[in-house]
């Protein structure tokens, strides 16, 4: 039984904190920052899997963007350590503008896709880098239909 | 004992857990113990101001006003590198939220399955496979996470570092992810000038001693002898370490993976991380993309500390904010306080940390307070991201 959100002030003010799940960091091509695009088995009630992997995949190809070395990555890095890395004091790295990127497009995930099923991803780079956290909500009116720990609540006054 | 609840807010430095000091408002982060640091300040600083009084002014003249010009932009760059290196966070990674460590401690459980009481239960590693090689993730068992690969946790600082080299009195921090190339440089830039001064200390008095003779020129300038001591033991310091790392680099290896030996011997695996070509090593190292850092210390966040009406200090002050080790000020004790003077500070400070032992974090016995604001709530989070993004 789906809950129906409109959008995330709904979901926060009228809904209570049921599970989490945390997808895990994928380590198969090293250490640049990759996840799992494996569908956990506690949002099969909640959304479909395609559009979850689409989520995964692109915040992947982000953060591959990020990390890749390349010409402009070298650029940057030579340049900063000639001004012996003053200028990032005026200037922000690649990484960090596609972090805002990311930030952006978790934004807009979260209100397009993910609220209106009741659920809310955090941004990774809250959480380290190690996982993205996915919130499931249910409507505070439906008792007894949470599940696992149920530790905080999200409805906390503002 | 009547007490009213205050709620403020706080830079999340002021949070975080691990013993780490901050400085400018959570700008710059450092390890707790800085006597080796300011060592190392005071004999670069004391070295190139004694060069500058003593030999520049003659070289300048005598040979070329370049010399202290170069010198000038040499030590201009240690000591940027060098700042950089110390004020910088290395790569922690920060611990678990309550939600994620029991996650994670359920996952464990149910791989291990029943262990039969009286058996010690298995170690919690997982296998993980990078680069075509098993790789063992270590769990943390302080930060409560399985640490990703290549970190580690420093006993010193109290935190798990990604791609941790090692703990650096010298700069007075830890060397990891995010200032290991500055770190890098520090050393290749202070061995340059280490030998320039060296260097032009020996041309300056042999070039005086040619006039005035050796022992009028060592009265003239008492400076150069000095110089010239410290010159040369720590060129054979710095430039080792230079060389060390260099070789470090080019195989993409941490010295902790080094020391431990992880990707040397028969039996052991190859290292997985390395791109097996020097150049590509080195480049990855040293022109890869600068990471961010994760821990978000000048974030605004609620806090909850009661304010007790009467002046009496409570004989066992239950602490609702478990992780509290604020370093900086003078006034928060700490393991270190002595035990007569703990509820009097306690008492007096906005916020107290209970005298804890090192110990994994007593959250999970302790009930979850009401006080405190989850820091896990999508509203905070959803504040501290609009915060950074602006």
């Amino acid at each position: 039984m789906a809950t129906e959100f409109h959008n995330l002030q709904e979901l926060r003010h009228s809904a209570s904190l049921a599970n989490k799940v945390f997808i895990q960091r994928d380590y198969s091509e090293g250490t640049t920052c990759k996840f799992q695009t494996k569908f956990p088995s506690e949002l099969e009630s909640r959304m479909e899997r395609t559009l979850f992997e689409d989520t995964v995949k692109t915040l992947n190809n982000f953060y591959a963007e990020a990390e890749k070395i390349g010409g402009q990555s070298y650029l940057e890095g030579c340049l900063a350590c000639a001004t012996a890395y003053l200028i990032f004091l005026c200037m922000e790295t690649r990484y960090e503008k596609v972090l805002k990127k990311i930030a952006k497009y978790i934004q807009e995930q979260n209100e397009k896709i993910y609220a209106p099923r009741g659920l809310l991803i955090t941004d990774p780079v809250e959480r380290g880098m190690r996982v993205i956290e996915i919130s499931i909500y249910e409507d505070r009116g439906s008792s007894g239909s949470s599940s696992g720990s149920s530790s905080v609540s999200g409805s906390t006054a503002r | 004992m009547s007490a009213v609840m205050i709620t403020r807010k706080v830079r999340k430095w002021e949070k975080l857990p691990g013993k780490n000091t901050f400085c400018c408002d959570g700008r710059v982060m450092m390890a707790r113990q800085k006597g080796v640091f300011y060592l190392t300040l005071f004999l670069i600083v004391g070295t190139c101001s004694l060069f500058f009084a003593f030999e520049c002014p003659y070289l300048a003249v005598h040979l070329s006003p370049a010399i202290p010009v170069f010198a000038i932009i040499l030590f201009l760059f240690v000591m940027a590198f060098l700042l950089r290196t110390s004020f910088s966070d290395p790569g922690v990674l920060p611990r678990a939220l309550p939600e994620e460590a029991s996650f994670i401690e359920m996952e464990i459980e149910a791989a291990n399955g029943n262990v039969p009481a009286g058996q010690r239960p298995p170690p919690r590693i997982r296998n993980v496979q990078i680069n075509n090689q098993i790789v063992k993730l270590k769990y943390c068992y302080t930060c409560k996470i399985f640490r990703p690969p290549r970190a580690s946790h420093c006993s010193i600082c109290d935190n798990c570092v990604d791609r941790f080299d090692h703990h650096c009195p010298w700069v007075g921090n830890c060397v990891g992810k995010r200032n290991y190339r500055y770190f890098y440089l520090f050393t290749l830039t202070l061995s340059l000038l280490t030998i320039y001064i060296f260097t032009f200390n020996i041309v300056h008095v042999v070039m005086r001693s040619v006039d005035q003779g050796f022992l009028n020129t060592l009265k003239e300038t008492p400076g150069t002898v000095l110089e010239v001591l410290v010159c040369f033991f720590t060129l054979w310091s710095v430039v080792g370490l230079t060389g060390f790392h260099t070789y470090l680099i080019s195989l993409n290896q941490t010295t902790n993976e080094d020391i431990k030996g992880s990707w040397s011997g028969k039996n052991r695996i190859q290292n997985p991380y390395s791109h097996k070509n020097i150049i590509k090593n080195c480049c990855e190292v040293l022109c890869g993309p600068t990471y961010p850092s994760v821990l978000d210390r000048r974030g605004m966040m609620q806090e909850d500390s009661p304010v007790f009406a009467n002046g009496e200090a409570p004989s066992s002050f239950n602490n609702p904010i478990p992780q509290t080790t604020k370093t900086t000020a003078p006034l928060i004790p700490n393991e270190h306080t002595p035990e007569e003077v703990k509820p009097s500070i306690a008492f007096a400070s906005e916020k107290s940390p209970s005298s804890r032992e090192k110990s994994p974090s007593p959250k999970e016995e302790h009930p979850p307070s009401p006080k405190l604001p989850p820091l896990a709530s999508p509203e905070t989070d959803a504040e501290t991201s609009i915060a950074k993004t602006h």
